[in-house]
C-alpha cells in the first residue's frame, strides 16, 4: 500500500466522521492551550524578573559586612557586621588592585527623619560618593548630583528620591528648598527619576548625601569608619568575575586574611539575585507546566477512548479491507496515523487558542506573556506523539481482528 | 486438461470453542478448473461458510492442503494470506459490503490500493470493472445512492477488478429482490462465458441450478459427487 494511499484514507476515515473527530481534538485542544499558556506566562514572568533586576545593573558587585558562612557552615550574619570601612571603598576604587573595576560607591545608610514646614517623613538617608549616580544607574529627573567640592566640604546639600519629594512637599520640582534634618537645613540639589523598586525596598522613596556629611554630621552608629556596603561596578559584563575575584583577594588582603573561607563580608552579584529569582519562577512554571500537561494526558486518554469506539464501530469495514488484501500492518497503521491527525490537529489549533490568549490576556492580567517558537513546535510534536502512542492499542485491536468475525458483525 | 485453480485435499476444520470441541469441515476433497462455474450448497450450519471462508483464504485448515492458482495457502500467514487474497479471490458478499464514504469508483478501486497499484492505473482498470457491469455512468456515485442491485453490481466490479483466479460470490442474492436477483445471476452468467471461474456459496437450490456443478455440503462433507447440471 502507498503512503499517500494510507493518509488518504486516515483523513477520509476522520472527516467522515466529523462531529467524533472534534469531540476527540478537544481534550488535546484544551491541553496544548494550556500548556503554551503556562508555558508562556512562566516565560514572561522569568523576563520581567530579570529585566527588573538588569535594570538595577547586570555589571554590579555588592559587597557586605559579614562572612558569608561561620563555622558551623552556616549562612552567618549577613550584612550585620561592621568589617567594611571607608578605607577599604578607596582601596578597591584603586585601578591598581582592581584594574577591572569602572567605579566603587561605598553607602552608609540611617534610617532619619526629614521635616519641611509642617511635614516631616522618615526614610533611609545615604551617605556615598559622587560616583553613587553611575554606579548604581541613577538618573536625575531635577538638578544634578552633588559635586566633588560639597563632598570635599561636608556641605550641607541632599538628592531625595522621587517618592520622598512627593510626600515632603507634594511635588518633585523641589531643587533649591531646603528640608531640616535634626534642626539643621539641607539644600535639595537633585531629585532621583524613578527607579522602581528592588524586593521590599521602594528605591524611590530615600534621601543621598556626600559621605563626608554623612560621618560628620548624621550618623548615630557611633562607628565613622565603617560602611554598609561597597558598590563595585565591572568595566563591562564581561569582566565581573574579574573583578569579583580582584574585589575579595583585595580585601582579604586588607584584612590580614588567609583564604576566602575567613572572609569576614560577601561579594555577590547580580546574578546570583537574577539566578535566585530565576529558579523561583522556573519551578512555578514547571509546576503550571505539569498541571497542563495532565490535562493533555487526559486529552490523550480521550483519544484512545474513542479511537477504541471508532474500531468497535468500523467493525466490518476492517473485515471489508481485510478481505480486499489489507495486511494486518495496513489496518495497524490506518489508525495510527488517524490518531496522529487528530493529534496533529488539536495540537495545532490548541497553539492557535493559546497564542490567541497569549496575545489577549497581557492586557487584562497586566504580566507578560513570551510565546517561544520552540514551544509551539514543542507542543505539536507533543500532540502527535500523545496521538501516536495513545492509537497504539485501539490500532492494534483493529490489525488483529480476523476478517471473518469482522464481516460477520452486523 | 488444465491444472485446477482450486485443488482441496483431505480439507479439515476443526473450532475449538472452550473445552467443545466442533468439527466444521470433516475431510472435503475438491477440484475446479479454470472457467468452472460451480455451486455449494447446504442448509445452515452444515461447513457451507467454513468452506467459503477457507476456499477465500479468510482462514486455514486445520489439516488436509488446499492449493489456490499453483500456490499452497494451507500454511500461510496472515500476511501471506492478505496477499493471496488480494491477488487471487474477488468477493461478492450478501451484504455488499461497500464502504459509505467512497464512490462506486473509490470502492471497486479499493482492491488495487492493497496492491500498490498507482492512482492513474487504478482510476483506468477501476472504470474499466465498473463499465463491464454496466455502471460507467454512476462511477461517482456514492453506495447511498444506488439501489441494492446496482450496489452488488459495484461489488461484483470490485471482485473482477484484480483480475482474480475466482470469483467468490456468497449468498450474493440474499438480500435482493426478485428482479435484482435475475440481475445479478445473469451478470455471473455472464462473466462465466467470457471465461471466469466462479464459485457459488448459496442454500436457494434455482440460485445452484445456474451453475454448471452443484456440490452438497451436510455435515462436513460433500454429498455425492459434484452433480453436473444439463443445460
Amino acid at each position: 500500500m502507498r503512503p499517500a494511499d494510507l493518509l488518504a484514507s486516515s483523513w477520509r476515515a476522520i472527516r467522515s466522521h466529523k462531529m467524533r473527530s472534534i469531540l476527540t481534538m478537544l481534550g488535546i485542544v484544551v491541553g496544548i492551550a494550556s500548556v503554551v499558556l503556562t508555558v508562556g506566562l512562566g516565560l514572561g514572568t522569568q523576563k520581567d524578573v530579570s529585566e527588573q533586576i538588569a535594570a538595577l545593573g547586570s555589571d554590579l558587585l555588592i559587597v557586605s559586612p559579614g562572612s558569608s558562612t561561620d563555622e558551623s557552615g552556616l549562612r552567618g550574619g549577613f550584612g550585620s557586621g561592621e568589617t567594611l570601612t571607608l578605607t577599604d571603598a578607596e582601596a578597591l576604587a584603586s585601578e591598581v588592585a582592581v584594574p577591572d573595576a569602572a567605579d566603587v560607591a561605598a553607602e552608609k545608610t540611617a534610617s532619619l527623619s526629614l521635616e519641611y514646614g509642617e511635614s516631616n517623613w522618615t526614610t533611609d538617608v545615604t551617605g556615598t560618593s559622587t560616583s553613587w549616580a553611575d554606579v548604581r544607574s541613577r538618573e536625575l529627573l531635577y538638578g544634578s548630583f552633588f559635586t566633588e567640592d560639597d563632598a570635599t566640604a561636608a556641605a550641607s546639600v541632599i538628592v531625595l528620591g522621587a517618592e520622598t519629594a512627593q510626600e515632603l512637599f507634594g511635588s518633585t520640582s523641589v531643587v533649591g528648598q531646603d528640608v531640616t534634618i535634626d534642626g539643621e537645613a539641607y539644600e535639595i540639589v537633585g531629585v532621583l527619576a524613578e527607579a522602581g523598586s528592588s524586593g521590599e525596598t521602594s528605591l524611590d522613596d530615600m534621601a543621598v548625601v556626600p559621605m563626608t556629611t554623612m560621618v560628620e554630621q548624621l550618623d548615630t552608629s557611633g562607628n565613622s569608619e565603617s560602611v554598609d556596603t561597597i558598590y563595585v561596578k565591572a568595566a563591562s559584563s564581561d569582566v565581573l568575575s574579574a573583578a569579583s575575584q580582584e574585589t575579595t583577594s583585595l580585601l582579604l588582603n586588607l584584612h590580614g586574611l588567609a583564604s576566602a573561607e575567613d572572609a569576614d563580608f560577601t561579594v555577590e552579584v547580580q546574578d546570583s539575585l537574577l539566578d535566585a529569582a530565576t529558579s523561583v519562577y522556573e519551578k512555578l512554571t514547571v509546576l503550571l507546566t505539569g498541571i497542563a500537561a495532565l490535562a493533555l494526558l487526559v486529552g490523550g486518554i480521550g483519544v484512545m477512548n474513542i479511537m477504541l469506539v471508532s474500531v468497535t464501530e468500523r467493525t466490518r469495514e476492517i473485515g471489508l479491507r481485510k478481505a480486499l488484501g489489507a495486511a494486518p500492518a495496513n489496518i495497524r497503521n490506518q489508525f495510527l496515523i488517524e490518531a496522529m491527525i487528530l493529534g496533529l490537529s488539536g495540537g495545532a489549533v490548541g497553539v492557535i487558542i493559546g497564542v490567541g490568549l497569549a496575545l489577549a490576556l497581557p492586557s487584562v492580567l497586566g504580566s507578560t506573556i513570551v510565546i517561544s517558537g520552540l514551544a509551539l513546535v514543542v507542543s505539536v510534536v507533543v500532540a502527535v506523539g500523545i496521538g501516536a502512542v495513545f492509537g497504539v492499542y485501539p490500532a492494534a485491536r483493529a490489525a488483529k481482528l480476523a476478517p471473518i468475525d469482522a464481516l460477520r458483525d452486523q | 486438461m488444465a491444472a485446477p485453480v482450486i485443488e482441496l485435499t483431505g480439507a479439515r476444520k476443526t473450532y475449538h470453542t472452550g473445552d467443545i470441541e466442533f468439527e466444521a469441515l470433516r475431510g472435503i476433497d475438491c477440484r475446479i478448473f479454470p472457467g468452472e462455474y460451480v455451486a455449494i450448497v447446504g442448509p445452515s450450519g452444515s461447513g457451507k461458510s467454513t468452506l467459503m471462508n477457507i476456499l477465500g483464504c479468510l482462514d486455514v485448515l486445520t489439516s488436509g492442503s488446499y492449493v489456490l492458482a499453483g500456490e499452497d495457502v494451507s500454511r500461510m500467514d496472515e500476511v501471506a494470506l492478505a496477499s493471496a487474497r488480494n491477488r487471487r479471490i474477488g468477493f461478492v458478499f450478501q451484504q455488499f459490503h461497500l464502504l459509505s464514504s467512497l464512490t462506486a469508483l473509490g470502492n471497486v478501486e479499493l482492491p488495487l490500493v492493497y496492491a500498490g497499484v498507482s492512482p492513474a492505473e487504478r482510476r483506468d482498470r477501476a472504470m474499466v470493472a465498473l463499465e463491464r457491469v454496466g455502471l460507467g455512468d454512476k462511477s461517482r456515485n456514492h453506495p447511498g445512492q444506488l439501489s441494492g442491485g446496482q450496489q452488488q453490481r459495484v461489488a461484483i466490479a470490485r471482485a473482477l477488478v484484480t483480475e482474480p483466479a475466482i470469483v467468490l460470490a456468497d449468498e450474493p442474492t440474499g438480500n435482493l429482490d426478485s428482479h435484482s436477483t435475475r440481475d445479478v445471476l445473469g451478470m455471473l452468467d455472464d462473466l462465466h462465458s467470457e471465461g471466469s471461474t466462479i464459485v457459488l456459496i448459496t442454500h436457494e437450490s434455482d440460485v445452484a441450478a445456474r451453475a454448471g456443478t452443484v456440490y452438497n455440503v451436510t455435515d462436513g462433507q460433500f454429498v455425492g459427487a459434484g452433480t453436473e447440471i444439463a443445460k
